[in-house]
């Protein structure tokens, strides 16, 4: 970095300059679409979420009336706590199931790399393809038992498991390769020596050795079940519905992304508390990301 | 040894059986994509028999099936992803390659807002987002893709400026004492050298704008442009009364080309991924 700061000084009039004037060449096209594509409604929409609106031009100022709503909204609590725990229930399968795959594949058996193939393809289908498939096959199998997959919340909870496992390993285990392969070698050659067994070398040099690929594989796929939308909404769309004493409806297999969409599509009116609710999923989002990077930067100093 | 050996052969075939059922559910929809439409909901998991095969016919329907020409959207998938990748390749690293060099205040500004709009869900601007893509006129196919250039700068932008910054000074110094002016530097000097991040990020957006569902959705106007998981999602919300037969061969005509997209660019999707991830 000193080093950077250093000769960009020396090079200001004979490099720095002259790209300075092609400024609205340069950057402006990309900054002009990113306060279109990004900031402005950004910050519009944090206003909006102190706002009753139906519309952006009727918007009226109420303060902190939509978070109230917001935290008494029965679905929207129970759409985090379903989130949390399809979040985690599949970090913990996706890792698994990776690291196994991976550990198998680098062990140099025939057809490593078609098998690598087939595993990381799911991953290239997009989720609204990927639910239709997976509701096609579900639904097959469960019209034999006389069910379906949105009758039975249970079975959209597993149902959504399966279909997450499937997507998501394949992408997983290219990480967990590209860690293993940086296991040396020697090391594993001198536990062998010392007469440690295969779980001795897995658990105490492979392992700590590809603990950054964890870290990685953790929060992907933590952020990547706290975002989920368009597996949720093919697969399910929240059913079954169960309904509250006082009228309120409960879709029991909704997650925090299609809460908020619902909550800003089905009715209008409550477009503030969606607009709420967006900027508290943001925020939740947002811990996990400073979470991480404070989890990285400390195996940095570690290594 | 030759224990260790018959152990690595069995975990090929071990792997060869697990491969099989791992594909499944796509060879389910295949053979299903040539069924008669009433079998696939009775008998999802029964091969063709003579009653049931119909060849080609479902993959004719499949073009029409919902009132909308699958053509179409496959004509829109193609031109927003095709147009969305181009312009965020081109301008997000004439826009990293600026915020390395000159390295002032604003530019350092732009970037660090860059890399916040990474964290930030689409959730949280989508209804905002949509109405000032209505204001502005950018809710048609071919203006689209300034959206996507603005809400996707932030990846692009990021993975672009940790690559220009380990590159070497010395060539575009060179090239300055020759007189050549910053465009110039930029695409005959610069824009070579930034080939292997240019591939991992333009597969990155490819994917993601292919595949994307919700900006489209809400952006475009629904009864005119339908890229295919818009168009697939309609099929999926009039479940039942549409012909299922064809919604398979539809599913089909869309993996298809992800496929072949996979098996010639295998190494850079890889690749790609393997840079995206990092990021986290």
């Amino acid at each position: 970095m000193k080093k950077q700061r250093s000769s960009a000084a020396v090079n200001s009039s004979l490099i720095r300059r002259p790209i300075q004037r092609m400024f609205p060449i340069f950057l402006l096209p990309t900054f002009l679409a990113f306060c279109i594509g990004f900031l402005w409604p950004f910050l519009h929409g944090i206003y909006l979420s102190f706002c009753k609106f139906t519309i952006t031009s009727n918007a009226k100022w109420i303060g902190f009336d939509n978070y109230v709503k917001a935290f008494q909204d029965p679905g929207f609590l129970h759409a985090f706590w379903y989130t949390a725990l399809v979040a985690v229930t599949s970090l913990v399968i996706i890792n698994l199931g990776a690291f196994a795959v991976a550990y198998a594949l680098t062990r140099g058996i025939k057809g490593s790399n078609v098998f690598r193939g087939v595993f990381f393809m799911p991953n290239l289908i997009g989720g609204i393809v990927l639910g239709y498939i997976w509701s096609t096959i579900f639904d097959g199998f469960l019209a034999k038992y006389g069910t379906s997959i949105v009758l039975d919340s249970r079975l959209g909870y597993w149902g959504l498991m399966i279909m997450l496992s499937w997507q998501q390993i394949g992408y997983m285990m290219i990480i967990y390769i590209a860690g293993l392969q940086s296991v040396s070698e020697d090391m594993l050659e001198a536990a062998q020596i010392d007469g440690a067994n295969g779980w001795h070398t897995l658990w105490h040099i492979t392992i700590p050795t590809v603990m950054p690929s964890i870290t990685i594989c953790t929060f992907l796929s933590l952020t990547n079940g706290f975002k989920l939308f368009d597996q949720n909404l093919v697969l399910t769309g929240g059913q079954p519905f169960t309904f509250q004493a006082d009228g309120t409806v409960i879709r029991t297999t909704e997650m925090l992304a299609l809460n908020i969409y619902n909550t800003f599509y089905l009715n209008s009116k409550s477009r503030g508390v969606g607009q709420a609710k967006a900027v508290l999923f943001f925020i939740l989002v947002a811990a996990i990301a400073l979470i991480q990077l404070r989890a990285t930067k400390s195996k940095e100093v570690q290594q | 040894m030759k224990k260790q050996k018959l152990g690595k052969n069995l975990l090929s075939l071990l792997f060869v059986i697990i491969c099989i059922i791992y594909m499944m559910p796509i060879v389910v929809v295949g053979y299903n994509s040539f069924k008669e439409n009433g079998s696939i909901n009775t008998d999802t998991f029964a091969l063709p028999n003579e009653q049931t095969f119909m060849g080609w016919q479902n993959y004719v329907n499949g073009m029409t099936v919902g009132d909308y020409p699958f053509l179409n959207s496959v004509w829109y998938s193609f031109v927003i992803t095709i147009l969305s990748a181009a312009l965020i390749l081109i301008c997000t690293s004439m826009a990293a390659w600026y915020i390395s060099r000159v390295d002032d205040i604003f530019s350092r500004i732009v970037y660090y807002l860059c890399v916040f709009s990474m964290i930030v869900p689409f959730q949280m601007v989508m209804f905002t987002l949509a109405k000032t893509a209505n204001v502005t006129g950018l809710n048609t196919p071919y203006t689209i893709p300034v959206i996507y250039l603005g809400f996707g700068a932030g990846l692009a932008v990021f993975m672009f400026v940790g690559f220009v910054k380990g590159m070497p000074l010395a060539i575009e110094e060179a090239a300055a004492i020759d007189g050549c002016g910053p465009l110039r530097t930029f695409f005959s000097m610069v824009f070579p050298m930034l080939k292997p991040i240019f591939i991992s990020v333009g597969v990155l957006e490819i994917m993601w704008v292919w595949n994307d569902y919700l900006l489209p959705y809400l952006v475009l106007d629904r009864t005119m442009y339908r890229t295919i998981p818009i168009h697939i999602q309609y099929l999926q919300g009039s479940y039942g009364h549409v012909d299922l037969g064809a919604v398979m061969a539809l599913i089909m005509m869309s993996i298809v080309p992800i496929v072949i997209f996979y098996l010639t660019c295998q190494k850079y999707i890889v690749s790609g991924v393997m840079a995206g991830a990092v990021k986290g």
